[in-house]
């Protein structure tokens, strides 16, 4: 037979793949449709195409496939979310409040599982005159659905939180509430569980079970720690082989959290501690493109692997057959856990309060107990439950589905008016500017030096040792060159001009200055007559010839052949054009290739080119002059602010560069010519890298 | 915090209470701690404070024991340095550092913001002339940096030059080419770090000062 039909042949993949598909195709879906999106969260919008699904493939009289199986969520939905928050986590205010987070943590949820579960119990008991298949329920069953429901869900709280733009304290305390109680619930589940075959707790169980806590949650950060520690130092030495940077990144961490669940500790905790631990090394040792490939990657697991665990939130609700409904049950769980919620927030808060600086507002614990959701993680730790020991297993399922979309759906609508209604501080947005890292780290210093002096040693004390104790030592194994000597606010800065000329390039051609003002480093300098500095002080003599001597032979070359060429009058001929350009180009990967061999990101040169363009001269003596790009822009006056001299250009030789005040009418074509530089700056193209290995400087 | 108890024997931490807001106990520690610096004399030199091993290891260790010399810092209307400092001034620095009461009023944080922000003005500004020029704030700069050797001093310049820029351009906005900006001025700096949070970040907590674990 010519063509044929074999399925089975590739069933699994093909059907992984079309979930995934689904899932992809119901994101765009719903930014193409502004208004839905407004109103309902995506997580709500992502349960309700589950649920049609499920629907539809039940209506088409198949069985519901057992997509939301714990293994495929445990050890494959869940990781890539994690790791993205845990890669991404801002390290500085999750430190701050560290302690306000392991209270709401470890406190909290201890304090949900105990109220929730027990009162249920309770609940369950009552009626005694009426025999209900509730009073079956034992304790320890309860206390270990109490602790499955307690714990606040990082996936549903990252869904709902991302949208409401909330600040940065409130964001990080709930969030990293939700990633720390893992270790909570892992331990408490598993107590629970032998406790429950067992039969019998005593005080040495109660004991033994606080211990294997501290197992749990330390353990956890220990594994992921080496395991970070191992991606850094890897990274150390992958310069030549630049492609397989990021693979690196996913592996370790992966084989973190598996290695952690290998041994019952908390998985998520040493997701997080791997990803924390190895990015500040990783990232001064991996390529600029190897950084965007970790994080759009990161970005699209971790996006698609949510909307798939909310889809299949949606088919297995579908799913009728592990359904039993019980009203009491359900409708006390609903009520418990909000009240369990509010009431723990309040009482912490008020014991933290008196610990913290910035003190919890009523407000913020409003939004702190409200933004409690919860998810998946609570269905599928109830899915995992053995039907032996717990033969109401399908009533907890149905009540933990139910609490799930009652936080999802109530509490994510709602969160956001609630937020605009009242006013909570929203996140601000403003770019970090090089005086507030600066005066950031005089604090840190000063703060230090004052608490040396009280004699009191502090939380900066401990921090500045830390600090200091990495520079020294960790550093240095980890990271590959001569970076590791670079201070913080040295790499900060580089950063940001980095950002600042990519910028410029983007908005080259727009003129659409980000500041309004027309503040230039002339403003700025003394007036006295300070002696011209050189502007390329930064590079050796040696390198300097170099570069001038490749500027000046391709300058000249093409300026002897374009004689008459004045920007003022002549259309450029569209040949000679793309022969400067093809020069010009040729000369940036050169000049890009030497930025990248010399480890000094001499701005100055970087500046030069920005400002770089053809100017006619009368004489033929081999000066380059050079002119700003965009006369408006105050940010292009940044970058090359060291080079601008007064007025007029000299005519010396010697002098090497020479900048130009702007002049104040260009024509259309050098514009032209500059966008059309601008663009083929802003990447020196795939040739580039292939370049850096070929040895430029003889 | 906590009711005002009385220490026998020292009636006059009654007023060094009203005058820099710390309570009893905080001020017998503090006075500890001054008495542990200056070897129970009653003045306190720059060389005890230099002498503080810990202190060793910071880069802006010349100016924080400035500052505590500098009499702009004791009242708003003094000027100049001193040699030596008694307990009571020693006092009036630390009260820079008090974190914010919950139960404040919207003047009275912007008091307590404009004191703190008062106090690292003081700090860059060493010529005592109310701006602070592009070679002061160099001078900050590479002080932070100092660690670095000669790849420092280079970026410091730049750095400071970038920063001096972005302060010219939201104070001031527009300036014709042959204008010169002066420095940045007091109001400038508040502008500048608006958005800093700094009563909050510029807090020591000083309710457990535990003076024996130190040298």
């Amino acid at each position: 037979p010519v063509l044929d039909l074999n399925y089975e042949h590739v069933q699994t993949p093909f059907e992984i793949s079309l979930w995934v598909l689904l899932a992809s195709l119901m994101k765009l879906g719903f930014h193409l449709i502004p208004r839905v999106s407004n109103i309902v969260p995506e997580s709500c919008l992502l349960i309700v195409v589950g649920l049609l699904v499920g629907g539809l493939i039940r209506l088409a009289g198949e069985e519901v496939p057992p997509v939301m199986n714990a293994e495929v969520f445990f050890l494959c939905l869940l990781p890539p979310i994690i790791l993205d928050a845990g890669y991404f986590l801002p390290i500085r205010p999750f430190m701050e409040n560290l302690g306000t987070i392991l209270m709401f943590a470890v406190v909290g949820t201890l304090w949900n599982a105990f109220f929730i579960g027990g009162l249920l119990f309770a609940v369950c008991q009552i009626n005694p005159g009426y025999p209900l298949e509730l009073h079956q329920l034992e304790l320890l069953p309860c206390l270990l659905f109490g602790s499955i429901i307690s714990a606040v869900d990082p996936v549903a709280v990252l869904a709902v939180f991302e949208e409401i733009h909330i600040n940065e304290l409130l964001h990080i305390l709930v969030f990293g509430e939700s990633l720390l109680n893992d270790a909570v619930t892992v331990v408490l589940y598993h107590l629970f569980e032998e406790y429950a075959g067992a039969g019998t707790v005593t005080v040495l169980d109660g004991f033994l079970g606080i211990m294997s806590f501290l197992v749990v949650a330390l353990g956890g950060v220990l594994v992921g720690a080496i395991y970070g520690l191992l991606a850094a130092f890897t990274s150390r030495f992958t310069s030549h082989m630049r492609v397989i940077e990021p693979l690196f990144v996913f592996v370790y961490s992966y084989m973190a959290y598996l290695s952690a669940e290998m041994f019952h500790l908390s998985g998520i905790m040493a997701l997080i501690a791997c990803g924390a631990v190895m990015k500040p090394y990783v990232e001064a040792n991996i390529s600029h493109k190897s950084h965007t490939t970790i994080k759009y990657f990161l970005k699209m697991w971790s996006s698609v692997s949510e909307t798939l665990i909310f889809i299949f939130l949606g088919v297995a609700t579908v799913d009728g057959k592990h359904h039993s409904w019980n009203w009491v049950f359900v409708t006390a769980t609903v009520i418990l856990c909000l009240v369990a919620r509010v009431m723990g927030v309040v009482g912490l808060t008020y014991i933290i309060n008196k610990f913290r600086i910035v003190k919890l507002t009523t407000k913020d614990q409003f939004i702190i107990a409200y933004g409690g959701l919860r998810g998946a993680i609570a269905f599928s730790l109830g899915f995992l439950l053995d039907e032996v020991h717990f033969p109401k297993k399908d009533m907890f399922l149905t009540a933990i589905i139910t609490v799930i979309f009652f936080t999802v759906f109530v509490q994510g609508m709602t969160i956001k008016p609630l937020v605009e209604l009242l006013a909570v501080k929203k996140k601000q947005e403003a770019k970090r500017s090089i005086n507030e890292e600066i005066h950031t780290q005089f604090l840190d210093h000063l703060l230090t030096g004052i608490e040396d002096i009280c004699g009191h040693y502090g939380h900066h004390h401990w921090k500045d040792k830390l600090n200091r104790f990495n520079k020294k030592y960790v550093k240095r194994c980890l990271i590959a060159g001569d970076r590791c000597e670079e201070p913080q606010l040295i790499a900060f800065y580089h950063k940001m001009e980095m950002k600042q000329a990519i910028e410029l390039v983007e908005k080259g051609g727009a003129k659409m200055p980000a500041i309004p003002s027309t503040v230039s480093m002339q403003n700025i300098q003394p007036k006295k007559a300070v002696p011209q500095e050189r502007m390329l002080g930064q590079l050796s003599k040696g390198k300097e010839e170099e570069i001038r001597n490749i500027l000046r032979t391709n300058l000249q070359r093409t300026r002897q052949r374009l004689h008459s060429y004045n920007r003022h009058t002549l259309v450029a001929d569209p040949f000679e054009d793309g022969v400067i350009l093809r020069k010009k180009n040729v000369m940036e990967k050169k000049v890009w290739i030497l930025l990248n061999k010399t480890e000094i990101r001499n701005r100055q040169i970087f500046g030069f080119f920005f400002a770089y363009s053809m100017k006619p001269t009368a004489d033929d003596v081999p000066t380059i002059h050079v002119d700003l790009a965009s006369p408006q822009s105050p940010d292009s006056v940044n970058l090359v602010d060291e080079l601008k001299k007064k007025s007029e250009p000299t005519s010396d030789a010697d002098e090497g560069l020479v900048m130009r005040a702007p002049s104040q009418n260009r024509s259309e074509e050098s514009d032209r010519e500059q966008q059309k530089l601008m663009r083929c700056l802003s990447d020196p193209g795939p040739n580039a890298d292939e370049d850096e290995d070929e040895p430029f400087l003889p | 915090m906590g009711a005002l108890q009385s220490i026998p024997g020292h009636p006059e931490y009654s007023d060094l209470s009203d005058k820099t807001g710390f309570s009893f106990e905080q001020i017998s520690v503090l006075h500890k701690r001054f008495k542990q610096l200056s070897h129970n004399e009653d003045t306190l030199h720059r060389d005890d404070l230099s002498a503080i091993p810990d202190l060793s290891c910071n880069p802006i260790r010349a100016q924080i024991i400035e500052a505590f010399f500098d009499q702009r810092n004791f009242s708003p209307s003094e000027e100049g340095t001193v040699e030596e400092i008694r307990f009571e001034e020693f006092l009036v620095v630390m009260s820079h550092f008090r974190p914010p009461r919950h139960s404040m009023s919207e003047e009275q944080r912007e008091s307590v913001r404009k004191d703190k922000l008062r106090f690292l003005f003081n700090m860059h500004d060493t010529d005592n002339d109310g701006t602070i020029t592009l070679q002061e704030y160099r001078h900050v700069v590479e002080e932070l940096l100092s660690r670095s050797g000669a790849l420092g001093k280079e970026t410091a310049k730049s750095i400071a030059d970038a920063a001096m820029l972005e302060v010219a351009s939201i104070s001031v906005g527009h300036m014709e080419p042959d204008e010169f900006y002066e420095g940045i001025t007091f109001e400038h700096f508040l502008k500048l770090l608006s958005g800093f949070d700094i009563e909050h970040k510029m807090s020591i907590r000083f309710l457990n000062v535990d003076t024996t674990l130190c040298k």
